[in-house]
């Protein structure tokens, strides 16, 4: 039995038909779905132990807490991160760059720098441009070139001892790239900045390890890797959390309070003020549980078994351009394409007449659709539950689209 | 079929996309859901829309919608083409649009609008 037909029974909404077709879900890098699993945890939470967490002196405020930490140390463990305090729990991976650019933000000067890439998600770039807008600070792009690479030598002289952050996608959204995030660590530590990774499209198809990576932040979604929407986590290596200031200010963040000051919490609270997001948390740690069992170097090998049918398929259509590496060993579960002569939403459109999602547009990430010179792409992405067979009717319905407009 | 024959056909063989010589007003805009971006060139001679053009790299919807609106346009008082609405462009695409592919139909509007306003003729 292949690693989706184990998995297909755990998704109810794989039973759904679309336009009378069976629902073809290649969607999931925007969104996952959700395993039985993830639903029932967040279900038994809700009917057995809701109360609000760390302060409630009662016996569900008390199994509240136990639980959400409970999924700080499966988190940490998941991510190979090295203590609990390091994992600061969001609302997801916009939440958390944010966090760290508010966090940061405080200490940066006029004449700073912040490097991104020109493969950001807007969610790793307009944080940065709103902090260098706010700060006179000066935000640098590193090129893309080739296939979808980045260009490291020309990443290397950007750096300097003005940069303060290198914030940079770990897979990119669109092209898929994997990219060499240890080696840009290392080249921007020894310029001295801290390094922000976006991990929104790795976690869930990856195995990762944040210590070997050598990020001082790494930031990921729960909603992309079968969990609830609304929770994700914020990895702060312990020596720059502790060096910074909260980003927002709240309950659950402090110790003692009077009316003209306060004594900031231990983290990882410091960092989280307000209630937390429970419930998405919970599912979190169930779809850790989820991807855990089943062992991430399968669910990557599985992925990229996908990810190779899709290249295969595509470039076998003459009306179809396949964006990013066309080498599946070194790039994730997402291939961004387009028809020729179609836009990709009308593409989108029709695919939808047959039943198969897939995300159409910039993707969020209009300086990358700029630098490929295409107003948008269509992006079929994949996961545990998706089939050869699922990629070949893609395909199929790809080389007769143009009958259907 | 997807949309409708109208559409279809206006996106095959558009009869006013390209520039047009020694316009009066230009406008574009940018449809925030796709990034599509539509530009609208017109002509205008005694209050009325002498003649119009279009250019934009978009859907199939926005084409056809961008191409029947300069035709409706054309030779009308410029206080009729301002008073165009979205049904106006609707009826005649013949096609359900759904609500999320609605901004595809409006944006080229939106765009004749903003010409008519840049160059003052809206007042």
């Amino acid at each position: 039995m292949t690693l989706a037909e184990r998995c297909r029974p755990d998704f109810a909404i794989l039973n759904r038909r679309v336009n009378g077709k069976p629902l073809v879900y290649l969607d999931s890098a925007a969104s996952s779905q959700k395993p039985r699993q993830v639903i029932e945890a967040v279900r038994r939470y809700y009917e057995t132990t809701h109360a609000n967490v760390h302060r409630s002196i009662h016996t569900l405020g008390e199994e509240a807490t136990a639980l959400l930490e409970s999924v700080r140390d499966r988190v940490r463990q998941f991510i190979g991160a090295a203590q609990r305090e390091e994992i600061v729990f969001t609302r997801g991976t916009t939440d958390a760059i944010n966090l760290v650019a508010q966090a940061i933000g405080r200490t940066v000067k006029a004449g700073d720098e912040v490097i991104v890439t020109e493969m950001e998600h807007h969610s790793n770039l307009i944080p940065w441009q709103m902090l260098c807008r706010d700060r006179g600070a000066v935000l640098k792009a590193v090129p893309v070139i080739g296939e979808g690479f980045l260009d490291l030598e020309a990443f290397t002289r950007l750096l300097s001892r003005r940069t303060r952050v290198v914030a940079v996608a770990h897979v990119s959204n669109v092209l898929g790239t994997i990219n060499p995030v240890r080696e840009i660590a290392e080249r921007a530590h020894a310029a001295g900045a801290l390094v922000l990774v976006d991990g929104a499209q790795a976690v869930p198809n990856l195995p990762v390890n944040v210590q070997s990576l050598g990020a001082d932040f790494y930031a990921f979604s729960g909603h992309k890797m079968l969990g609830p929407t609304g929770g994700g986590v914020l990895y702060g290596r312990r020596a720059v959390l502790d060096s910074l200031e909260p980003a927002w200010g709240g309950g659950e963040m402090i110790k003692e309070v009077w009316i003209d000051h306060a004594q900031w919490n231990d983290l990882p609270w410091r960092f989280e003020p307000g209630t937390p997001p429970i419930a998405p948390i919970v599912g979190l740690g169930a779809a850790v549980e989820y991807l855990s069992a089943i062992g991430m170097e399968a669910v990557a090998a599985h992925e990229r078994a996908l990810c190779r049918l899709t290249l295969e398929l595509l470039a076998k259509n003459g009306d179809t351009t396949i964006y990013g590496p066309r080498n599946p060993e070194i790039k994730g579960a997402v291939v961004a394409f387009n028809v020729r002569g179609l836009h990709p939403h009308d593409v989108a459109h029709l695919l939808d007449q047959e039943g198969i999602a897939v995300r159409a547009g910039h993707h969020c990430a209009m300086p990358l659709m700029r630098r490929l010179g295409v107003v948008g792409t269509v992006r079929a992405s994949f996961s545990v539950h998706t089939t050869p067979a699922e990629i070949e009717h893609l395909a199929r319905s790809l080389s007769n689209l143009d009958l259907m407009i | 079929m997807l949309y409708s024959s109208v559409i279809s056909e206006r996106f095959r063989h558009p009869r006013f996309f390209g520039d047009l010589a020694d316009a009066d007003a230009v406008f574009e805009d940018v449809n925030p859901l796709c990034g599509d971006r539509v530009r609208i060139q017109l002509k205008l001679a005694n209050g009325s829309v002498a003649d119009a053009r279009f250019k934009g790299d978009s859907c199939a919807i926005c084409m056809a919608s961008a191409d029947l609106l300069v035709e409706i346009a054309r030779g009308r008082a410029i206080g009729e083409v301002l008073a165009l609405a979205p049904d106006d462009l609707l009826t005649r695409l013949e096609a359900k649009i759904r609500p999320s592919r609605i901004t595809c139909v409006t944006l080229p509007l939106q765009v004749l609008k903003g010409a008519l306003t840049a160059v003052g003729a809206a007042r």
